[in-house]
């Protein structure tokens, strides 16, 4: 490449077809395929990128989840507990968990606007490990989900939560969240390949999301409720993550509540991780 | 027998009710470029996403390279490279972040990826912008982006779906560079376009499809020949003179004259003849002699617009 730079709109800028065969790699000199672990690398590298370039991504997991704590603790906080501090204890651990379930919408999104974009397209033509696009969104996410749930943490402390189980249990419970949140947002890459519009996506999973997040015990305790609704409560998958992470945080062992927490998880984890990678095989 | 880079037989793919490709025959050889011309809605985008991998046909069989595109589609996709209707690049990222990604997925580590990215920015006269994000990339830069992107590795088979659309003359003539740039490294090319222009500058062989089906193969030239018709386009010197010129042209013609909308000029289809010369000759001829004086005159060959036209009209034989 002798060509100067710089000379961009004085002269007309047409590639010259010399460079341009030079450029063409020999049959001898191309790379090899890319293994699994340097595609989902790349992958992965992409998507922090792109946070890098949408930094408004990040409100969601930093403006919202301080929002929430402030809101919930004060609203409800004297209604429900009788004192805001009281409340704070059971409160946090719960909306910590809603944030970050309500954070994994947009994975879904995200997913729609690149299969319209082109990008899905290219990337899918090439010769590399079929689930490395796929995964590497949910790589990101799991980022931002950790940075939501330290954010909200860091909050908590402030207003005056005191987890029980210290730094180890808090780290604990924020594994178990993340980790149950990146085989959950399994559900939306599947969805953002399905339907048709970001639009459609958002709704679509807002329907799913609100009452999945508001019946269960993130708020309120179940026994207040009618029995009916107590007893749907008590085997969401939300309600038994939210017990998971309570515990953890508060240093009571929650078994039966973690190995639900599981079952969930690998149960989204396998079926919408199946079904997303059979969507973006084949149209 | 040269070996074939595409062949398709027989090859369907419907959309709910839809046959967008519909018993698709296609045979490209390698190294050649195959244009696949048609209107919009024919089927070329969904017959090149059937041969790319990216949909799954409903009939026929299809190959690139003699591997089957549903039973071997990784093998495939280690051959093709393609560039799509609309720019396949995620725009929130810059020109060099594409690219590095790009060759990263290619299999390059990533500071051969970076280095790659670097060099093709240069010679797609990129490197200026390598660090804009692409969604203020012009229509032309963009898709010079994405050319480049899919030559990070050659392409043994190069898709191009409709790889000039929406771009301006100076674009679009660095594109068609660029592409037999490629072709003279010896990647074959399946290039759509609605452009007969495009297919006939860019294809050695070109296949006219209409309702996902192939109406009409061969070179350009050939494809010429199935319509035995030509023009005739002439400009006077003086305008006043046009309705005496028509007259003449009218009776040693013998056909329907056209006034074009230059005052000076007019234009008449004429069927097949065996000696274009002397009709040509003949007709200069009689102008002369009424004295009429001819600035330009030209026997034109049918375009391939007009073949198109024949070929894909409703009432086409």
């Amino acid at each position: 490449m002798t060509r100067p730079s710089g000379t961009g709109e004085a002269t007309p800028a047409s590639p010259r077809t010399g460079d341009l065969e030079t450029l063409l790699l020999p049959k001898d000199r191309q790379p090899r395929r890319a293994t699994a672990v340097a595609a989902l690398r790349a992958m992965s590298w992409r998507s922090m990128l792109k946070i890098k370039h949408i930094p408004s991504q990040l409100f969601d997991v930093t403006l919202f989840p301080i929002v929430m704590v402030l809101m919930f603790t004060y609203l409800f906080g004297g209604a429900i507990a009788g004192s805001t501090d009281e409340y704070l204890q059971y409160l946090l651990p719960g909306i910590m968990t809603m944030s970050v379930l309500l954070t994994t919408l947009s994975t879904g999104m995200t997913i729609n606007i690149d299969a319209k974009q082109g990008l899905l397209d290219r990337v899918r033509t090439l010769s590399i490990w079929r689930p490395a696009p796929m995964i590497g969104y949910l790589v990101a996410d799991a980022f931002r989900y950790t940075s939501a749930s330290l954010v909200m943490v860091v909050v908590g402390l402030v207003l005056g939560y005191r987890p029980a189980a210290g730094v180890l249990g808090v780290l604990a419970g924020i594994g178990v969240l993340v980790g149950f949140a990146f085989a959950f947002s399994w559900v939306w890459t599947a969805l953002g390949l399905v339907l048709d519009t970001e639009k459609a996506v958002m709704s679509v999973s807002m329907a799913v999301m609100f009452p999945l997040t508001f019946l269960s015990n993130v708020l309120v305790d179940p026994d207040t409720m009618p029995g009916w609704l107590g007893s749907v409560v008590e085997v969401s998958p939300v309600t038994q993550l939210v017990t998971s992470v309570r515990g953890l945080t508060s240093g009571v062992w929650e078994g039966a509540a973690l190995l639900w927490t599981t079952v969930y998880g690998a149960g989204f984890l396998v079926l919408f991780g199946a079904l997303t990678i059979r969507l973006y095989n084949r149209q | 027998m040269t070996e074939l880079a595409v062949e398709a037989v027989g090859l369907v793919k419907t959309f709910g009710r839809l046959r967008a490709v519909d018993r698709l025959d296609l045979r490209v050889p390698a190294g050649t470029v195959c244009g696949v011309l048609g209107p919009n809605g024919a089927g070329k985008t969904t017959a090149v996403k059937v041969l790319a991998t990216l949909l799954r046909p409903d009939g026929g069989q299809a190959s690139v390279f003699g591997h089957d595109v549903v039973r071997e589609p990784d093998t495939v996709r280690g051959r093709i490279a393609l560039t799509g209707q609309y720019a396949s690049l995620d725009e929130d990222l810059t020109a060099a972040e594409n690219l590095v990604l790009l060759g990263r997925l290619a299999g390059f580590t990533i500071a051969d990826a970076r280095a790659r990215a670097d060099d093709l920015l240069a010679a797609f006269d990129l490197a200026d912008s390598a660090t804009r994000q692409v969604k203020n990339y012009s229509g032309g830069m963009r898709r010079r982006l994405d050319i480049a992107a899919s030559i990070i590795r050659t392409p043994d088979l190069l898709f191009l779906d409709e790889p000039t659309s929406g771009l301006d003359p100076r674009s679009r003539s660095q594109v068609w560079d660029i592409v037999r740039a490629v072709v003279r490294q010896g990647t074959t090319v399946l290039l759509t376009t609605q452009h007969l222009e495009e297919a006939d500058r860019l294809a050695s062989r070109i296949a006219v499809i209409d309702h996902g089906r192939v109406i009409a193969e061969g070179t350009p030239g050939e494809l010429k020949s199935t319509v035995a018709a030509g023009s005739v386009t002439v400009r006077l010197r003086h305008a006043e003179q046009r309705e005496r010129a028509r007259e003449i042209l009218a009776r040693v013609l013998n056909a329907e004259v056209e006034l074009d909308p230059d005052p000076v000029a007019l234009s008449t289809r004429i069927g097949g003849t065996d000696d274009p010369t002397a009709l040509a000759a003949h007709t200069l001829f009689e102008l002369s002699g009424a004295g009429v004086p001819v600035t330009d005159f030209a026997l034109g060959q049918p375009s391939l617009d007009e073949v198109f036209l024949a070929l894909t009209s409703p009432d086409a034989a």
